[in-house]
């Protein structure tokens, strides 16, 4: 138990977001303590695949904080230790016609206009990047950015490489906010004390919307689950991350009704994760076979091979989806000294370090990477700019 | 002779019959377990850890801690001791994950 009740910042959330914020908030010189009312990565952190992606991101304000992030990863990969797993593996999206092939092309072409790669890769090349792919695909493209992390470890490892300067309180549950004059956040209160800060950073991901509403704020984070279905441990049989055309549409459309895409990728300790599925059920965590059969015959349907293996067993999680697909990222006008960091839908891994630098900055007042309006946390109300 | 509860349950199974653990053979009883048997021919390991390459063997015997997987008629990570023996199964000692064939 910490005896030190003060610090500069208060991080609510031990997931990727909130270890990223307690990361580059300590690099500022800032001492942090980080709350959760479960353990570290516990929630959809622990639940998704790592990915760090530009592929699947239209240009826009989402894809300027991937391509900032994209560029972080890559220098916190040789800062935190190799257990993070992290994989320039690249990406490759395959398409089953010319209709998919051609919205492809011109998705790529938009994307490498926002300072994307991405490599038309005709059908019949296709199994050199890929030798287990099913045969008679049109053609794909390949996406050199992405990456994939192990994400337990990159918040684990996040937090760790912040050294003595970011304090742990897990296991705690923040059941109220204190404020001061005029309103001001000014520390948390727990089950069993208080804890003060100037500055509190709600980066409680898919509950970013319950912590809101006790500083008496709107953000209508809502739950969109998805589950993984997981082989046995394997050999490296797929090199990319790979994933079918239709995948893009999935993610950006905001129907509640269940949709599956393949997407298909190894790992360095050897199974296959294979997703995947998105749906507006609340937080039900009920087993869905017909999920897990959609995702299954997607994936086979793509590697032939995942036929003749095992899956083993299977995790869901609860992407934090905003209705228009965008975290909320810095501070809240209507409650000073609170800021939040989530929101981040399937994207929380690729985005945590600059959600974390951005927060940081602001705090510190320093100057964000990016113009910080299409994030704002309270362009959900009626009265919103 | 190895011992056996053969005996001390008074049991009188139906004739032995042959299975083989990389090319060797070794005899095992209707009903028996490929563990069983391979115990019973004094094989404690027939699979190699991915990590390390360390020896394992049939552990809880039970099917909960797939220690004991083995290639069973060519099929990878089969609990041997759950797998029921047939005459003529073949049993092969398991590199890792067995499935060193399809990297790429």
């Amino acid at each position: 138990m910490p005896t030190r009740e003060t610090s500069d910042v208060i991080v609510i959330g031990a997931g990727v977001v909130g270890a990223a914020c307690a990361h580059y908030a300590a690099l500022a010189g800032l001492s942090v303590t980080v709350v959760d009312r479960g353990y570290v990565a516990g929630g959809t952190t622990g639940a998704g695949e790592g990915n760090l992606l530009v592929s699947d991101k239209e240009p826009g304000p989402e894809l300027q904080l991937a391509l900032l992030s994209t560029a972080l990863w890559t220098e916190l990969a040789d800062r935190l230790p190799p257990t993070v797993e992290y994989e320039a593996k690249g990406g490759l999206v395959v398409a089953s016609g010319e209709t998919g092939l051609h919205a492809l092309r011109e998705f790529g072409a938009r994307q490498e206009k926002a300072g994307v790669i991405a490599h038309e890769v005709p059908g019949d090349r296709l199994h050199d990047l890929e030798p287990h792919l099913a045969p008679g695909l049109t053609g794909g493209f390949h996406y050199p950015q992405d990456a994939q992390v192990m994400p337990a470890q990159a918040a684990a490892q996040l937090l760790r490489a912040a050294g003595d300067r970011v304090r742990l309180a897990l296991g705690e549950e923040v059941t109220g906010l204190l404020t001061g004059a005029g309103g001001a956040v000014r520390g948390v209160r727990t089950a069993t004390r208080e804890l003060h800060a100037p500055y509190v950073v709600n980066a409680a991901g898919t509950w970013g919307g319950a912590l809101a509403e006790l500083a008496g704020v709107h953000l209508p984070v809502l739950p969109r689950r998805g589950f993984v279905l997981v082989t046995e441990p394997l050999p490296r049989i797929v090199r990319h991350k790979v994933y079918a055309a239709d995948y893009v549409a999935d993610v950006a459309s905001g129907s509640a009704a269940l949709q599956t895409s393949a997407v298909v990728e190894g790992t360095p300790a050897g199974p296959v994760l294979i997703g995947a599925s998105r749906e507006r059920v609340g937080f039900d965590r009920t087993l869905s076979t017909e999920v897990l059969h959609r995702l299954a015959a997607g994936a086979t349907a793509l590697f032939p091979v995942l036929g003749t293996v095992r899956a083993i067993r299977t995790y869901l999680g609860f992407r934090p989806y905003l209705p228009d697909h965008l975290p909320a990222i810095g501070p809240d006008p209507r409650a000073p000294g609170l800021l939040h960091a989530c929101g981040h839908e399937g994207a929380g891994i690729g985005l945590a370090p600059v959600t974390g630098q951005i927060v940081a900055a602001c705090i510190t007042g320093a100057e964000p990477p990016l113009d910080l309006h299409p994030f704002r946390p309270e362009r959900f109300d009626a009265t919103a700019p | 002779m190895a011992r056996t509860p053969i005996g001390l349950v008074g049991a009188q199974p139906d004739p032995p019959f042959e299975i083989t653990f990389d090319g060797r053979p070794v005899p095992a009883l209707p009903g028996q377990t490929l563990a069983a048997a391979l115990w019973g021919a004094g094989i404690l390991a027939w699979r190699t850890t991915r990590d390390g390459g360390r020896p394992r063997g049939a552990f809880c015997g039970i099917g909960q801690c797939y220690d004991c997987l083995a290639t069973v008629n060519g099929e990878p990570n089969r609990r041997a001791c759950l797998v029921p023996a047939h005459p003529g199964d073949t049993i092969t000692t398991q590199e890792g994950h067995g499935h060193d064939r399809l990297g790429v």
